[in-house]
């Protein structure tokens, strides 16, 4: 394919997925946006003005970074998981891989495709935050950064995770058990430094808190750990994920027999 | 000399658990040829496909699509090559124009040239109509249409067709029938079928391969391969129905129903003495028909030889073991 032939099929396929998670907004963008409107309302304006303040900001501007982020996470996540594998189930996989297209574009066009609802919801969550407190945004360009960065990695999770999965409980699997762990325990409703010693070393281990951290910081200019090098992990994770995917969609994993 | 459509050498499949779909085979299907691959149900011929599709991963031998290697260029030779599954594969959520699209942009199409193709294409498969409607509500028949015309989308020199018609009523598989045969005739595109009904395959076909148990048994035209057959049964329906079957001498009659009888015609004998035998006798035959279609029968005994062989070489081996 040449270059205009293979932006035409990546196009195609970003379009696709976008259609295909707007077509059904009542399961994708709705949820979120009651879920995280209950979180704001629940623990931003009734048990958040009972704490006072984390890190010198209220509760509520302390939280919001973290549940956008946490919405960005699970939403590219679930999206490339589960339209990956009912693209597999239906065998509609089958239209693209008979297709000259590379296997680096169907990759990019399921990340893309899930990042564009990840970052969808992530938009949706800002605006609903808006009704409960005044935004105000430190850096600009790395919070813009981190949450696609973030989106990007969590996409290709997604896809690793539905190339491996045989039947639908395969992908909550992951999601359930360890996703959600990970992020309520990845700062997004408390900071570590109100842990004991032992705990905040643990928590250093969990990836999610760099990304929570990062963005956190975007917002107030306050961050739990270094910046610099949180984002140098994450663009690392993007590159290793992005390169295993690859392998296995090139070695025909859980695709061909 | 023109590079065939499809040249296969030496194509190989063991699967993961030790089971050899593959032993070896080799195949050429010409340009502009409407070739049929025949065998029972798992032969081999959707696993030989699957090869050619990128479906299915080779465990040894070389396929070539028109001259292009699909080990050094499969991404190349993929252009010339349209895939209608033997299953739905599509998402039965999707429009039924954004399903034809979305392919067109897989290969690479522009909007502006997908657009009337996708008009074109729908229009002659009758789904036009049907073009804003979800997959899933279309019927059985159009799902197949639908998965013609989306292989067709890209213009392919080179279309292979898995069990296209089945399930599909009469009327419709026959204006099937009459679509790819105007599409290999009209536009030149080398047609390759598989399919359970052999109607089908002897109305379409000119060349023919019989895959049995991962080999080629027979690769040879349809007329070379029927001009074999040595023996045809036709089923007789009489005026009036009979106690026992009639003697005709020279040929094996029996009784199906009270007025149907079953004639076993060999190469070299003359149907007109058997007609002339009942004739005599006073019985008038009113239809006739073939008991099966010709190429199946065929089919059959190749099928059984191939089965007995391999069962005399299986008790062989038990008695040495």
């Amino acid at each position: 394919m040449n270059a205009m032939q293979t932006a035409i099929a990546l196009w195609t396929l970003v379009v696709k997925e976008i259609k295909r998670f707007t077509r059904i907004w009542p399961q994708t963008l709705l949820p979120p946006s009651i879920t995280m409107t209950m979180y704001f309302i629940i623990f931003g304006s009734l048990i958040g003005s009972r704490i006072g303040e984390m890190d010198g900001f209220s509760y509520m501007d302390f939280i919001v970074p973290g549940l956008i982020m946490m919405s960005v996470i699970t939403n590219s996540y679930s999206n490339v998981a589960s339209s990956f594998f009912s693209n597999k189930f239906q065998r509609s996989i089958e239209e693209m891989m008979v297709s000259p297209m590379p296997n680096w574009v169907i990759l990019s066009g399921f990340v893309l495709g899930g990042m564009a609802r990840g970052l969808g919801v992530g938009l949706i969550v800002t605006i609903v935050s808006l009704f409960f407190t005044r935004i105000s945004i430190a850096h600009p360009l790395l919070t813009i950064g981190v949450v696609v960065l973030t989106s990007a990695l969590f996409s290709i999770g997604g896809f690793i995770n539905a190339l491996l999965a045989n039947k639908f409980d395969d992908v909550s699997i992951v999601p359930t058990f360890i996703l959600t762990p990970l992020t309520y325990l990845g700062g997004v409703f408390y900071s570590i430094s109100l842990l004991p010693a032992f705990w905040q070393g643990a928590s250093m281990l969990n990836p999610i808190l760099y990304m929570v951290n990062v963005f956190r910081y975007g917002f107030l200019g306050v961050s739990d750990i270094p910046v610099g090098w949180a984002l140098a992990a994450v663009v690392a994770f993007i590159a290793v994920l992005f390169s295993i995917a690859l392998w296995m969609l090139e070695r025909g994993k859980g695709i061909r027999s | 000399m023109a590079e065939p459509a499809l040249s296969i050498r030496g194509l190989t499949k063991v699967y993961g658990n030790g089971f050899q779909a593959l032993k070896g085979i080799d195949l050429d299907v010409a340009e502009g040829d409407f070739f049929a691959l025949l065998g029972p149900n798992g032969a081999g011929k959707s696993t030989t496909l699957g090869v050619v599709c990128s479906l299915v991963q080779k465990s040894a031998g070389e396929v070539s699509i028109f001259g292009i290697d699909i080990d050094r260029d499969f991404a190349r030779a993929k252009y010339h090559l349209g895939v209608v599954p033997q299953e739905f594969n599509f998402n039965q959520f999707e429009k039924v124009i954004d399903i034809v699209l979305a392919q067109a942009g897989y290969y690479g199409m522009t909007r502006r040239e997908a657009l009337p193709r996708a008009e074109e294409l729908l229009r002659d498969l009758g789904l036009w109509d049907k073009r804003n409607g979800s997959a899933r509500m279309l019927s059985g028949g159009m799902k197949r249409r639908l998965m013609i015309a989306r292989a067709l989308m890209h213009r392919p020199k080179l279309l292979i067709l898995d069990e296209p018609t089945a399930g599909v009523d009469i009327e419709l598989r026959r204006s099937m029938w009459e679509y790819m045969r105007r599409i290999n005739r009209e536009e030149g595109t080398t047609i390759i079928l598989t399919t359970h009904y052999l109607e089908e395959a002897e109305s379409l076909c000119r060349n023919v391969a019989i895959i049995n148990h991962g080999e080629i048994v027979r690769n040879t035209g349809v007329r070379e391969l029927l001009a074999e057959l040595d023996t045809e049964t036709f089923l007789l329906d009489l005026a009036a129905p009979l106690a026992a079957p009639p003697e005709v001498p020279g040929f094996e009659v029996s009784q199906v129903e009270p007025a149907q009888l079953a004639l076993v015609v060999h190469r070299g004998q003359r149907i007109n003495d058997a007609f002339s035998a009942l004739s005599a006798q006073g019985l008038e035959v009113v239809s006739m028909r073939n008991r099966a279609n010709r190429l199946e029968e065929m089919f059959v005994s190749m099928v059984e030889q191939g089965n007995d062989a391999r069962d005399k070489a299986a008790a062989g081996a038990e008695v040495r073991s």
